[in-house]
């Protein structure tokens, strides 16, 4: 058993001709859920992308699951979902997720599973571009659970949902590390911060902190992530000045 | 190269295409009425007999091209592509399954367009027509590999759109039906040379007007056959599993 899903040193990423990750290094413990939080702009789906190993990175290097990021051997076992929904609106939910199944070779009976487990029973055989924002997105997400990865790496994959379904989906992503798998999701919502067992908070490309929820607000004393998120900004800035 | 992957994937891009009942209805229909028009326009003249044949191949040419540049494009731009590239997918698997659905819709195409043209719009064919089919299919499966090549180098649908006249009318001016390749001016007649949309016009016109055209057809029909190949593996090196 592996102790870390990902492990990143020293990475640059160059985007545009503007330095989106100056210098990271950051392990994801495996069997967690690890919110990525940061405000937008702060280099959450550039980490994402270079752990999904779709990325073009400058420099440092990102292993994830004891292999380096992008190998071939890494594209049965991870499961992506990106910040929009990338599945087909001219197919229904259940083609989406159907063939998604077929090309990662996951067997027919998991497609009604994965459907089921983003609860969308009831929806399956309607076209994803009839459906709203937030039925598309766990479209988006029944196809990444069809392959039943080891890690699953999702970039804000509750935007746009109503509390109860967002509440729904963390009980799924804490089920599914409880099951033993990894799950890094980044979120803008800082009171998503509680659901996930350990927190990584981005600004600005760099990690301003690396730890539990309750460390976190013992460290700041603040009340919640958002508190402790301003307390750590307020910090840095006086350090720098 | 997965066969499994290749096949679900073209299954997939017909799925699409068949909840897309106006597109289907353009692909089959606007040829047809093009080829009537000609017809028409043309009326108790030998002009139909001479152009007839070799537009048929042209348009469907045409209509794929569009087809499959922008059906890849909005693949690419979804999103749906970049995530494909983290699964097992291979480069070749995609461009393979696009080719393969593709070529279904153009045996349709040709079917109906030829069988138009033909028995609807009284096109002489010296040949056997079967080879006009065939011919048809190779044209407007060329139209579909340029296409996902061009659709690479496009990085918004106007651009995509624009390919069509930049990839394909500097072809159609070259292609003989304005002036016989041969009477070109020299440079353009070597150009003439390599373009595909040559051959594909040079086989549709010695379907119609020779007897027994099998060997003539078959060497153009290679020439079509190797560019769809080479765009189907260029296509595939613009596909790239990490962007900047």
């Amino acid at each position: 058993m592996m102790n870390n899903a990902v492990e990143i040193d020293g990475l640059r990423v160059v985007r545009g001709g503007r330095t989106v990750i100056p210098g990271l290094s950051v392990r994801v413990p495996a069997g967690q859920v690890v919110g990525l939080l940061g405000p937008s702009g702060s280099g959450k789906s550039t980490l994402i992308r270079a752990v999904v190993g779709v990325q073009v990175v400058a420099a440092g290097s990102v292993r994830v699951l004891g292999e380096p990021a992008g190998s071939p051997t890494l594209r049965h076992r991870i499961g992506y979902v990106t910040q929009s929904p990338s599945v087909y609106d001219d197919l229904t939910v259940r083609a989406n997720v159907r063939y998604f199944a077929s090309i990662l070779g996951a067997p027919r009976t998991s497609v009604d599973e994965a459907i089921a487990a983003v609860d969308l029973g009831s929806h399956a055989d309607s076209p994803v571009g009839r459906l709203s924002g937030g039925q598309r997105s766990r479209a988006s997400l029944a196809c990444a659970l069809v392959g039943d990865p080891e890690l699953l790496v999702l970039d804000e994959p509750t935007v746009g949902l109503d509390p109860v379904l967002r509440r729904d989906l963390w009980d799924l992503f804490g089920r599914l590390a409880a099951q033993g798998r990894s799950l890094l999701v980044s979120s803008h919502v800082m009171d998503e911060a509680a659901r996930c067992d350990r927190l990584l908070l981005l600004r600005e490309g760099e990690v301003l902190a690396d730890a539990t929820l309750p460390d976190l607000l013992q460290r700041t004393g603040a009340t919640d992530a958002e508190g402790a998120f301003l307390a750590l900004i307020d910090r840095a800035e006086e350090a720098a000045r | 190269m997965n066969v499994h992957r290749t096949v679900v994937t073209a299954a997939r891009v017909l799925a699409q295409l068949r909840a897309d009942h106006r597109t289907i209805a353009l692909m089959l229909v606007v040829p047809c009425v093009l080829i009537g028009l000609l017809a028409w326009i043309f009326q108790d003249t030998p002009v139909f007999d001479a152009l007839g044949a070799p537009l048929l191949g042209v348009f469907p040419f045409v209509v794929m091209f569009i087809v499959t540049s922008v059906a890849t494009l909005r693949e690419r731009t979804s999103g749906t592509l970049e995530r494909l590239l983290t699964t097992p997918m291979g480069k070749g698997d995609f461009m393979l399954g696009y080719a393969l659905a593709f070529g279904v819709m153009a045996v349709l195409q040709a079917l109906v367009a030829t069988g138009f043209a033909v028995w609807v719009c009284g096109l002489d064919v010296a040949g056997p027509v079967w080879q006009l089919v065939v011919v048809a299919v190779l044209d407007a499966l060329l139209g579909s590999a340029l296409g996902l090549l061009a659709s690479g180098f496009a990085r918004t649908e106007f651009q995509a759109v624009q390919f069509m006249p930049a990839f394909v009318l500097p072809q159609f001016l070259l292609c003989g039906l304005l002036v016989a390749r041969d009477r070109l001016p020299d440079v353009l007649h070597v150009v003439s040379d390599v373009l595909p949309l040559s051959y594909a016009v040079d086989a549709m016109k010695v379907v119609t007007t020779s007897a027994s055209p099998g060997q003539d057809v078959t060497a153009d029909a290679t020439v079509i056959v190797g560019w769809v190949v080479a765009s189907l593996v260029l296509g595939s090196l613009t596909l790239r599993r990490r962007t900047a």
